[in-house]
């Protein structure tokens, strides 16, 4: 893993190995947590999870409630909201992550719905606040907590995660239990799970009112050092596609076909398609799609390109997803470096 | 096992029984100092409580403007117990070992 900072850790997955596959193997899965303060010794019977707040009957739910809940599994990419924030320009302040802040992973656990119904939402419920193990130093600091509107909380595809690829979640990873927001950044997607409050107002906590906002325009994009620019939370991912089996500066054979193949998501739904361009953006062709393990997956593209004559050739790959939304041509920028995901350019050469 | 496309989680009957063990994991420590200069002391001691330094190292160039408003996020948003005499002290450090014009 590539490390970005120790302590709380920060580690990113070395991109070559999502040409391996669609699912990212847990031990390679990127880290990131926000406070030092993460607990290393956790006992399986002795853990509990509290649903509490507005509801009728507040629950201390062990792991033995929660494996006993009908059991879901979904395949679904977890993207950090400043993934790619390094090729920024001009640069931002914040984890300096290449394309490797994501991973797409099968999910097992439980519909969130499931376990907050059984506390019963009172009537008046507007959103659902979650809170996890780990914890500031410092103990005014604000804990880490997102939350989701009751009606997203409620909507069946919410998780509550304790398998990631047929295993228990790595320590690292969220153990024992983690939130899955299909579709949604990853700061919603709140590790070591053990507390979830029902909330009669906005959440107003520093997580989500003051950081993880982003500009209210197209692609959350604003000139750098422009002022009065309204701020929303971040929420749904967008489209985003990449060359996984060679990278810039790569040599290849000229005038016979080579393989080009990679991956796509489309954000908040699926992957309609996949196209290349050999000459700036000026014309696309289409490439083929592998199989659609899950509309919130890795959805694998793959081409045949001979390139004519020997020396240095770019080629851009655009995913459009299932709403018709395609990449952008042009790079975004907000001063969090959150949410790029431009028109990925890779040059070879050719000999 | 071929999932199909899925848009809500879908029932995994009959599959394995998932177990889930308890974990006792010591995570790494890192010993990295900021390192020798003026104001080195009030950044080590001051900020390796709660971060280590890799982070700050790989940050970009910024301006002074830009490492001010970092060290009082700090202090302000994350109520690092910074000392107001050392905050100027940290920002110098950072413009010097990585300021940009």
């Amino acid at each position: 893993m590539i490390l970005q900072r120790t302590r709380p850790p920060l580690l990113e997955t070395p991109f070559e190995v999502f040409d391996k596959g669609t699912l990212t193997p847990n031990d390679q899965f990127y880290v990131r947590w926000h406070w030092a303060v993460i607990p290393t010794d956790i006992e399986t019977n002795k853990f509990s999870l509290a649903v509490r707040g507005h509801v009728n009957q507040p629950l201390s739910l062990s792991l033995q409630d929660i494996l006993q809940l009908p059991r879901v599994e979904l395949i679904a990419v977890n993207q950090c909201s400043g993934n790619s924030r390094g090729f920024f320009q001009p640069r931002v302040a914040g984890g300096e992550w290449a394309n490797g802040a994501m991973g797409n992973a099968l999910w097992t656990g439980v519909r969130l719905k499931d376990v907050i119904d059984k506390a019963g939402i009172k009537p008046g419920a507007v959103q659902v606040r979650f809170k996890g193990m780990d914890e500031p130093v410092v103990a005014d600091a604000p804990s880490f907590m997102k939350s989701l509107d009751i009606e997203h909380a409620r909507d069946g595809e919410v998780m509550i995660a304790y398998a990631m690829n047929g295993e228990q979640l790595p320590l690292l990873n969220g153990f024992p239990l983690r939130l899955i927001v299909p579709g949604w950044y990853a700061t919603y997607w709140v590790k070591m799970l053990n507390d979830i409050e029902v909330l009669d107002q906005p959440d107003t906590n520093y997580w989500t009112k003051v950081a993880y906002t982003i500009p209210d325009t197209p692609h959350a994009s604003i000139e750098p050092g422009q002022t009065n620019v309204r701020m929303i939370p971040i929420s749904r991912m967008v489209p985003r596609s990449f060359v996984t089996n060679l990278s810039s500066g790569a040599t290849v054979k000229a005038k016979v076909p080579v393989t080009l193949r990679g991956i796509a998501f489309g954000g908040d739904c699926g992957v309609a398609q996949v196209d290349i361009s050999m000459d700036n953006g000026q014309t696309w062709r289409q490439t083929r799609l592998g199989s659609d393990e899950s509309k919130h997956g890795f959805r694998r593209w793959e081409t045949q390109q001979t390139f004519p004559t020997p020396g240095e050739h770019s080629f851009r790959v655009r995913c459009t997803n299932s709403n018709g939304m395609p990449q952008p041509d042009t790079p975004n920028w907000n001063p969090a470096g959150f949410m790029r995901n431009v028109v990925e350019s890779t040059s070879i050469v050719a000999t | 096992m071929v999932l199909g496309v899925a848009a809500t989680p879908t029932i995994a009957g009959g599959a394995a029984p998932i177990e889930l063990k308890s974990i006792k994991f010591d995570l790494p420590e890192s010993d990295r100092m900021f390192p020798d200069g003026r104001g080195s002391d009030a950044i080590n001691n001051n900020c390796l409580a709660c971060h280590s330094a890799g982070m700050v190292l790989n940050q970009p160039a910024m301006s002074r403007e830009a490492w001010t408003s970092e060290v009082k996020k700090m202090v302000n948003n994350y109520k690092a117990p910074i000392a107001p005499e050392d905050v100027g002290a940290i920002v110098d450090y950072l413009v010097a070992l990585k300021g940009a014009k």
